[in-house]
């Protein structure tokens, strides 16, 4: 259930912030209130008129706009043509012909009127990610709305471009408008908010103001929950098996996503990081594996500089790789179980040789692994696409364990898991670590993060913050997680 | 599509931020069944019983259709009509008389003759003659195996080949060359005619191959431009000097030296060939690729999600490359096929429209080894049929064209043939062609 | 920051930009210094005449064989000097432009001043009105491709709608006795293929390629078989269409050169025209030119804000069979009075050679289509003064052309982006 008989109530002319984790639930609440979900259960009240939307029309009919995190504008049109888009300003008729003059100025004059600068003839494709965000509030301003929903706006911001923001939606605030805003930073929180209620595993917890402070809004946010207890012994770090140097990588779009990091993971110890989504970690993992060239910094395993290297070479050099999203790039849907079971050795005695494969090996091999991994399957032969989740993901960990591994890489590694699977999982990243190799453990969960590991390093918009110990209290690695740097 | 069973996760499930939340899966899971006899898996593995209800149904649809494209072209049956309201009857039964012909012709065309039965029989013609309408159909199948194994192969690895026909003519110009260039004993000099093909094809499978990897260019694009290439090439080399027939004004290359022929049945009416024969041992070999070697594997994995490929290890880009190559030398053994088997010299339009039947019986086959085969089988049987279904008829062997094109348009959209049929809500067989949308 | 990113991204535009231009200076002028060799060396004192009239006699622009093929070699190794120089983006086409032109200048000047004696001239009219009447056909299947899929919807089927617009053109123009008629069937029959086209691929999500290939051999299949049926037998009844005659516009006819070529023509040549014209005012500046590329570009952003992305696409697909359809009367009922078995040989798929190679433009499909057509052209005319020079490999132009634009080559061609991508909701 991601929405779990939440209450929001949200005053004319006010900034309220939704403040929780991943997966806490807030954007399923945004869906619904959009028009691209359908509630269960609840009402929708708009000016005192119970409202139920059918689709995303439906919501902008009642006044409410939605900036979503991943834009919804057609990269190759000018910001104009994309702020007219579905309402344009036409002339001469049945023909339509677009009245581009009449949009520019309602878009310049819009655009003035609340302070955010946007040139009307800009490609999108273009424009940085700060830029056209303000083209999707142009946008919904364009269109009369009276509740603005901001989903995680500053996430792919610079901090210039954050202040612009908030300075924008100060203009509008005053203007009379409302604004929703999700996010999981609590400085822009503190900063900008007249309201804030908190999230937690699809639950209000509590609705408050900036006046709290900001380490009580980390504990409301995180929560003093159970943690998984791991059951483990101290760890016996040895040599270091993973050593990376200055790493700096960039992402698709041109941004930095990683920023100079460096760290090192010992043999036996495992090192958590932790962090929410979309700070860096994927990028950090990618390069390591050679799945994303760097673009400054090196990456040495067991002394090895691997920096770019093949990713095949990486893995058969001793390294396990669990990524972080195993439909998309962990299994080969229509493989079987066996099959997905030997994906990175397959070329390798006694599953294969030279040109020649060795299904009866591959087979008899699953069928052991199943066994010794506890893989819930009707045979080795099924397709993996049969599997539940937890399952599939086990499969995907019994491969990588299932040779002599230096160092282990797990991204997200229980992510849509069931509890049981969550904790056999842990068990064997646990047994890994004792039986000398070094893991590395990138967790958006930070119950997994601080019951899982020796170490625990923080990562926040492409930096590592601090490595503190799991013993640290949550509301500490909290801010962290937020933003606040520790000498603050 | 997957069989989706799963468990929906029960307790505080972990969703991230950045993936949706897994979807919460249908039902419970395991099934727990008795394991399939053999036959049961045998006939799993080349066709899923739901596969086989749709194909078939597919098959007559296409045949309802072609009944109405026969009756609508027909003068005497459209005069018929005209008067339908005074005598109904009429109308209906010439309709009948018309289609049953047809379709009767087809089918003797295709497997036997039973008047021709009898006749051997009774003594007044040859064994011969009985067995002509099935050598008809593996002389026609023989290139369609390999066209369609080809596509069929490119399928698997996540690529679509539309460029069989261009592979073809290149497989058709190696082997006619080396058919008449040499002169080598008989069987060496078709082995040495055959390989010349399988280099030829293969590297017209090249060439999109290494302009996917290294630029991005989609093969659909670039083949078919291929194609037309191969096509202009073939006109003009076929008048070269020292290509052409000498004794002939017109397009048409020297004949092919007998020692290269593909041996064919005895007989001078029945024109099998070992064709066929090579095109079941192409099965095979596609089906030992693809389930038992090393290449296989990789082939379809990158067919399947290329990400994961990637992420495991493996090279997207020299796998999309072999995999052309591969498909590509198939489908000039389907050139060199007719080349050595029927035509024996090379003209413009030596290569038929195999290359693009080819596709037709791919998708037919499910991208399968021996359902290509069958497939093959298929449309080489309603060529044969077709073509005595004109000379008996007198009805186009077009309809033949017609009738496979809808067939596959059928099988391609199975959801359509179980609205027209009111199939039960069984799983849709649905096409696995995992391919690139796009270009 | 932000603006520190934006001329960043100039800049390596920018360089980028100068090493393409650099590459393609030093290819022009190797080519150039080629041509100016190579041809100055092949070509022949005789003259090479470019007649403005329709035969050897009358006025000419003549040049001396072996001087013009070495000058305008120069030429283009000029243009290419210019570019390796460095300059800015906007002469970057142009000099490209008379690099090519400069380059096929000194070609023709070898071929003609090779020609046998007495042939050693190119009627200009003649090869424009050619390259018109090849171009012809491809400008309506590429406009009726770019229909399609600017909204999203991949049309290997051109070819199948042309011939079936062939097909119902000399039919129904039989039947009825009449060209206006002929062309009304021919909008009909390739609607048909786009029905089929639009039905299949947005309602039951078939693979929009195989569904191409599928409905080409569909109408191949079928038109041979009516043909044969009804046609073929009996020729007055059924394959006699009223064609379209040439109309002469007055005045305007008399200009030298792209008088005749221009405007005295048959309605086709008007209608792709005006449809070029048309459909690109449309498709830029008119609303449902707005929604139909954004639906095309981006189906989810125009769905939220109240685009119905399957009724356009809808419209679009059948829109363009109705254009490609046209196209493919021009055979049936302007160029041939009668309809033969797959008549259209594979136009088709230059049509969409010409949609790609245009960047999915109304008016790059004009130049492409005109580009294309010319090498058709040439290619005969060559032919015809005995050049050395095998047709078919100018006939190999517009495919090699197009597999060089579709490898980036020739700078990038990018379709819609969610062209071939069908639109299902949530």
């Amino acid at each position: 259930m991601a929405n779990d008989k939440i209450d929001l109530t949200v005053e004319p002319g006010e900034i309220h912030a939704l403040l929780g984790e991943n997966g806490a639930g807030k954007s399923t609440l945004m869906n619904v209130l959009y028009g691209l979900l359908q509630p269960d259960d609840g009402e929708i009240v708009v000016d005192g008129t119970v409202m139920s939307f059918k689709s995303p029309r439906d919501a902008i009919a009642a006044g409410i706009g939605m900036v979503h995190q991943h834009f919804m504008l057609v990269p190759v049109f000018t910001v104009a043509e994309n702020v007219m888009l579905g309402h344009e300003q036409t002339s001469g008729g049945p023909v339509g012909f677009l009245d581009r003059r009449r949009a520019r100025r309602e878009l310049i004059e819009v655009s003035r009127r609340y302070g955010l600068d946007v040139d009307p003839d800009a490609i999108v494709e273009d424009l940085p990610v700060g830029v056209q965000q303000r083209v999707e509030i142009v946008k919904a301003l364009t269109r009369q709305v009276d509740l603005l929903i901001l989903d995680e706006p500053t996430a792919a911001l610079t901090p210039q471009e954050i202040d612009e923001l908030l300075a924008v939606m100060r203009t509008l605030e005053e203007s009379g408008k409302s604004i929703v805003f999700i996010t999981h930073k609590l400085k822009e929180v503190k900063a900008i908010a007249d309201r804030i209620t908190v999230i937690r595993r699809g639950r209000t917890v509590e609705t408050t103001t900036p006046d709290a402070s900001e380490e009580q809004l980390a504990a409301l946010m995180v929560g003093r929950s159970v943690i998984l207890k791991v059951d483990k012994d101290r760890a016996r770090p040895g040599d270091t098996v993973l050593e990376v140097t200055g790493l700096t990588v960039y992402d698709e779009r041109g941004h930095r996503a990683v920023d100079g990091v460096d760290f090192e993971v010992r043999a036996g110890e495992v090192l958590g990081v932790a962090g929410v989504q979309g700070n860096g970690q994927t990028e950090l993992v990618e390069a390591i594996m050679g799945l994303r060239p760097p673009r400054t910094g090196t990456v040495r395993v067991a002394g090895r500089d691997v920096t770019g290297a093949r990713t095949k070479d990486i893995l058969h050099s001793g390294v396990g790789y669990i990524p972080e999203d195993r439909s998309v790039d962990g299994l080969v849907r229509d493989f079987t179980v066996a099959e997905n079971l030997v994906l990175d050795v397959y070329d390798r005695p006694p599953y294969g040789s030279g040109l020649r494969l060795n299904p009866d090996a591959i087979t008899a091999g699953a069928t052991e692994t199943i066994q010794r991994f506890d893989v819930r399957t009707r045979s080795a032969e099924a397709p993996v696409s049969t599997l539940s989740g937890g399952n599939q993901q086990k499969v995907i960990v019994a491969r990588e364990m299932s040779r002599p591994l230096k160092l282990l890489v797990a991204a997200q590694p229980t992510r849509g898991v069931d509890v049981g699977s969550i904790e056999f999982i842990h068990a064997q990243v646990i047994a890994e670590r004792d039986s000398g190799a070094g893991v590395l453990l990138v967790s958006s969960e930070l119950d997994e993060v601080m019951s899982v590991a020796d170490r625990v390093a923080v990562m926040y918009r492409g930096k590592i913050l601090a490595i503190v110990s799991p013993d640290t209290p949550r509301e500490d690695i909290g801010l962290l997680m937020a933003g606040v740097s520790p000498d603050e | 599509m997957s069989e989706g069973a799963g468990a929906a996760a029960p307790g505080p499930e972990r969703s991230g931020g950045k993936a949706p939340p897994e979807a919460p899966r249908e039902r419970a899971t395991h099934r727990a069944g008795s394991e399939p006899t053999f036959l049961q898996r045998f006939l799993r593995n080349i066709w899923s019983a739901n596969t086989v209800t749709v194909t078939v149904l597919a098959i007559v649809l296409a045949m309802v259709i072609g009944a109405i494209l026969i009756i609508v072209s027909d003068p005497e049956v459209l005069a018929a009509f005209g008067y339908f309201f005074a005598a109904p009857g009429s109308a209906l039964r010439e309709s009948w008389a018309v289609v049953s012909d047809a379709y009767a012709n087809l089918l003797k065309g295709a497997i036997v003759d039973p008047a021709a039965v009898q006749g051997a029989i009774n003594g007044t013609n040859s064994w011969e003659l009985v067995f002509q309408s099935i050598s008809e159909t593996l002389t026609y199948a023989a290139p369609l195996i390999f066209t369609g194994l080809a596509v069929a192969l490119a399928f698997r690895g996540g690529l679509f080949n539309i460029g069989a026909q261009g592979q073809a003519i290149l497989g058709a110009i190696g082997a006619g060359v080396l058919g008449f260039a040499l002169n080598l004993p008989l069987l060496l000099h078709m082995i040495v005619a055959l390989i010349g093909a399988v280099f030829a094809g293969a590297l017209w499978g090249f060439v999109p191959g290494y302009l996917k990897a290294r630029t991005g260019a989609h093969e659909v694009i670039t083949t078919i431009m291929l194609n037309y290439v191969a096509l202009l090439f073939l006109s003009w080399l076929i008048i070269q000097e020292g290509i052409q027939d000498p004794g002939r004004s017109d397009a048409i290359s020297k004949p092919v030296d007998s020692d290269s022929y593909l041996i064919d049945l005895p007989g001078p009416s029945l024109r099998a060939n070992l064709g066929m024969v090579f095109g079941v041992l192409a099965c095979a070999g596609v089906a030992w690729l693809l389930g038992r070697s090393t290449f296989g594997f990789e082939l379809r994995a990158v067919g399947s999600n290329p990400d994961a490929a990637r992420t495991a290890g493996m090279s997207v880009t020299r796998t999309y490359v072999l995999t052309m190559v591969v498909s590509g030398a198939l489908a000039g053994l389907g050139g060199a096929a007719l080349v050595l088997g029927t035509a024996h010299n090379l003209t413009v339009l030596v290569v038929g429209q195999i290359g693009f039947n080819g596709i037709l019986v791919a998708l037919l086959g499910r991208a399968k080894p021996w359902g290509v085969l069958l497939a093959a089988l298929l449309f080489g049987a309603l060529q044969a049929g077709g073509n005595r279904m004109q000379s008996y008829s007198g009805i186009s062997v077009e309809l033949v064209t017609v009738l496979q094109a809808l067939i596959v348009l059928f099988i391609a959209a199975p959801a359509f043939v179980k609205t027209i049929f009111q199939l039960r809500a069984a799983r849709a067989a649905r096409l696995e062609t995992s391919l690139a949308k796009g270009w | 920051m932000s603006t520190a990113t934006i001329e960043e991204l100039e800049a390596t535009e920018q360089r980028a930009l100068l090493t393409k231009a650099r590459v393609t200076g030093a290819i022009l002028i190797l080519a150039g210094a080629f041509s100016a060799i190579a041809f100055g060396a092949l070509a022949t004192g005789q003259d090479a005449r470019f007649t403005l009239s329709e035969d050897a006699a009358g006025a000419a622009l003549t040049v001396h064989g072996t001087t013009g093929a070495i000058v305008f070699g120069v030429i283009a190794a000029g243009a290419g000097a210019a570019l390796i120089l460095g300059v800015a983006k906007r002469w970057y086409l142009w000099l490209l432009g008379i690099g090519v032109v400069a380059i096929l200048l000194s070609f023709l000047c070898w071929q003609i001043s090779s020609a046998p004696p007495g042939l050693n001239y190119m009627p200009l009219i003649d090869i424009a009105r050619g390259t018109f009447n090849a171009a012809l056909p491809l400008i309506f299947g590429a406009l009726g491709g770019v229909l399609c899929e600017r909204s999203g919807v991949i049309n290997v089927a051109i070819e199948g709608q042309l011939l079936m617009g062939a097909f119902a053109g000399a039919l129904v123009g039989t039947l009825a006795a009449s060209a206006w008629a002929g062309l009304a069937a021919a909008a009909v029959g390739g609607l048909l293929i786009s029905l089929l086209l639009a039905f299949f691929a947005i309602r039951y999500l078939v693979d929009q390629v195989v569904l191409g290939i599928v409905l080409n051999l569909f109408a191949v299949g079928l038109t041979g078989f009516l043909y044969e049926r009804l046609m073929q037998t009996n020729q007055a009844q059924y394959n006699q269409p009223v064609g379209f005659p040439v109309w002469r516009i007055p005045v305007l006819a008399d200009i030298p050169v792209i008088g005749p070529v221009l405007f005295e023509a048959s309605i086709f040549l008007y209608l792709a025209l005006a449809a070029v014209v048309i459909i690109h005012i449309g498709l830029f500046r008119t609303r449902w030119g707005l929604r139909t590329r954004a639906v095309g570009e981006h189906p989810t952003a125009a769905d939220t804000v109240g685009v119905r992305v399957r009724g356009t696409r809808y419209r679009n697909v059948l829109l363009g069979g109705v254009v490609a359809g046209v196209g493919g009367a021009f055979y049936t009922l302007a160029l041939v009075s009668q309809f033969t078995k797959n008549m259209i040989g594979g136009k088709g798929f230059i049509a969409l050679a010409a949609m790609i190679f245009g960047r999915w433009s109304p008016t790059g499909a004009l130049f492409a289509a005109l580009f294309f057509g010319f090498a058709d052209k040439l290619a005969t005319y060559l032919g015809a003064i005995s050049s050395p020079i095998p047709s078919q490999f100018l006939n190999m132009l517009p495919y090699l052309a197009t597999i060089l634009a579709v490898a980036g080559l020739v700078g990038r061609v990018r379709a819609p982006a969610a062209d071939g991508k069908p639109y299902v909701k949530g």
